[in-house]
């Protein structure tokens, strides 16, 4: 029974995750226009979306507001995370724990909404942000990215030997020296690996960016969506296949990154 | 540095009236219900090394964390060389500390480990790293200065960890349990290192820990603690040799204890009538009164174990060996007496081709009335 039922799960495991994929990748070289009929070999699709000024431009609005708020999201996802795992008693405490992880569970269409409606109304009163756009969209990804790097960043922390910050602290170091000296290179694989998921699921979005943004500030997730409305066209397949190189060498840098900092005993 | 203190001077707290290093005065630490330390008080003396002994939970280790400065006490008051560490955050006290997990910090080099007090200091970091240099030689570990901790064995980790806590040169050096992660061969060793480097330089240590034989073996005094409170506070031969508890006795060494009266006081002599051995003689003891209740309690290797009967001794019992473990340089033996009291002794095993008591045998055990230690709590 073991013999062959092993073999056979994983089979069907692996087909059922990466067959999609693989025929995406292989339709991607296809001739022909029609998505599903093959017509042999050709790289005209990725020619084709070279030139195409749309989808370029908002794989760049993409790239950047996928950097700008897993930065962001990082930073203040670390902080929270320290908050909540180094101090032991504050006023809103139970607050912050509840709050910093609210946007984990809250649907999109809601995060989505009720960020939009703020912008609104803060425009209204203060003037600033002006208008939809990049900006909004930075804020909102940073928003519930935070929460996710908070998770990751928290799990470190309380893993984390808290008597090295002490003996820092014990060796002459105030606590902010402390936090940059031992703390953070100390979780910093996981900090890593928390701005790699960050800026994969901002990257992923459309539910949240459709919300917030603006005329002109279109990202990549809402192009291809409005595109694929229009029928489904070859173009795609070959961004969707340079967007799985990206993220494939992405995965294997973060994971040999970590593997490397487990070994070094962090 | 502190000259290695002079021999009249080896035990100050002999003397009246001497200055202590360190004053622990009336100090309670509570967790929200939990008393952890309750009104503690101790002196510490300069270059002393004074051990705090007692089981898991029993305070030790947040007496040391507030000398430290790591807690702070709920009430009381800590002195350290004549100033008040009340409002001292833990980076300004001179005190330093070695973790029992070591702490050493995994992305930093043995000797930028080291180094690490030293630059916090505003030391110039070539004097710095000649400074840290000359603390790895002391613990002999130069030539692994380059290494990153998880590259080392557990004893040449304890001794980056001792030469990170020792190059400020701190007036005191706490140290939770040291040698705990070593194994026993290697602990041995270390103990008697540890020594060395403390007299050679001088510094006031304060260890913490649960191992009797280890603190038996560093300590210039112990501290016995139980409840968040502390016991006794002795030399190590005090300690074991007039404990003043019941519980002292149990916890340092193995002990026989006897329950009873006080029955009879004489100038040269007293008796107590035992619950187990009936009537012993024993030295007269100050403080006692007729009809108290008291133990009576002797250490097992203090019992003499023969086949016929001895001569001119009082304390004299009948008994059968019931188990014998033979251990080498010495034998433990459970000795069941005709009222069915269980006897610790043991015997030193002096003689090479000696014929050792063993098994069901019958013997006679004795005991000198300077044996006993009455204790009335």
């Amino acid at each position: 029974m073991r013999g062959w039922f092993l073999p056979l799960a994983v089979a069907f495991g692996f087909i059922f995750l990466y067959a999609p994929i693989v025929s995406l990748v292989v339709f991607s070289f296809n001739e022909s226009r029609l998505v599903t009929v093959w017509g042999g070999f050709s790289t005209r699709w990725y020619g084709e979306l070279l030139r195409d000024r749309q989808i370029l431009g908002s794989a760049w609005i993409s790239l950047q507001v996928a950097f700008a708020s897993a930065t962001l999201a990082t930073v203040i996802g670390t902080l929270g995370a320290f908050v909540l795992t180094r101090f032991s008693s504050f006023t809103g405490r139970l607050l912050l724990t509840g709050m910093i992880t609210a946007p984990l569970v809250m649907p999109e269409v809601i995060t989505g909404l009720s960020l939009l409606l703020l912008f609104v109304s803060m425009e209204l009163t203060l003037g600033w942000p002006a208008g939809r756009g990049l900006t909004t969209i930075i804020i909102a990804h940073t928003t519930f990215c935070a929460a996710f790097v908070a998770v990751i960043a928290q799990s470190r922390l309380r893993s984390m030997d808290e008597s090295l910050e002490e003996a820092a602290r014990d060796l002459g170091a105030g606590p902010v020296r402390v936090f940059f000296d031992v703390t953070l290179p100390v979780i910093a694989p996981a900090l890593v690996a928390g701005w790699l998921l960050a800026f994969t699921l901002s990257l992923d979005d459309l539910v949240i960016a459709s919300f917030v943004s603006g005329p002109g500030a279109s990202t990549l997730p809402m192009v291809i969506f409005s595109k694929v409305r229009l029928g489904v066209s070859p173009d795609i397949n070959a961004l969707a296949t340079i967007i799985i190189g990206f993220v494939l060498v992405a995965v294997l840098i973060a994971g040999w990154l970590m593997r490397r900092a487990l070994r070094k005993g962090g | 540095m502190s000259q290695p203190a002079i021999a009249a001077d080896t035990k100050p707290w002999r003397r009246e009236g001497a200055t202590p290093f360190i004053s622990v005065r009336g100090v309670t630490k509570q967790f929200g219900d939990f008393t952890a330390v309750a009104d503690v008080d101790l002196e510490i003396y300069k270059s002393e090394l004074f051990c705090l002994l007692g089981e898991s939970g029993c305070g030790k280790s947040t007496l040391l964390r507030m000398l430290a400065g790591f807690e702070q006490a709920t009430s009381g008051t800590i002195t350290i060389d004549g100033e008040d560490m009340a409002r001292v955050p833990p980076d300004r006290r001179p005190t330093n500390m070695m973790f029992q997990s070591y702490a050493l910090f995994p992305h930093m080099t043995v000797e930028k480990n080291v180094a690490y007090g030293l630059l916090r200091e505003g030391l110039k970091k070539s004097v710095a790293y000649e400074r840290a240099a000359e603390m790895l030689r002391m613990v002999k570990l130069e030539k692994l200065a380059r290494r990153r901790p998880d590259q080392l064995s557990g004893g040449q980790r304890q001794r980056v960890a001792l030469a990170r806590a020792l190059v400020k040169r701190p007036k005191l050096l706490l140290l939770d349990e040291p040698l705990g992660a070593l194994d026993k061969k290697l602990r041995e060793e270390t103990q008697f290192e540890l020594i060395k480097i403390q007299e050679t330089l001088g510094v006031t240590f304060i260890v913490v820990t649960h191992d009797q034989d280890e603190a038996m073996t560093l300590a210039t005094r112990i501290g016995v603690m139980k409840d968040g409170k502390i016991e006794q506070i002795g030399e190590p031969r005090e300690i074991y040799e007039t404990p003043n508890s019941r519980f002292v006795a149990d916890f340092i060494g193995s002990v026989n204890l006897f329950e009873g009266k006080v029955d009879a006081v004489a100038p040269d002599m007293m008796r107590i009538e035992t619950y187990e051995l009936g009537p012993v003689l024993l030295p007269p003891q100050a403080g006692l009164t007729l009809g108290q209740q008291v133990w009576g309690a002797v250490r097992p290797e203090r019992f003499a174990i023969s086949r016929s009967k001895p001569e001119n001794t009082p304390n004299t019992w009948q008994g059968v060996v019931e188990e014998m473990g033979y251990i080498g340089h010495m034998s433990q033996y459970r000795i069941r007496l005709s009222n069915g009291v269980l006897i610790r002794a043991s015997q030193s095993n002096r003689l090479r081709d000696e014929d050792p008591i063993s098994w069901d045998e019958k013997v006679w055990i004795s005991v000198q009335p300077s044996a006993f230690r009455v204790l009335t709590r």
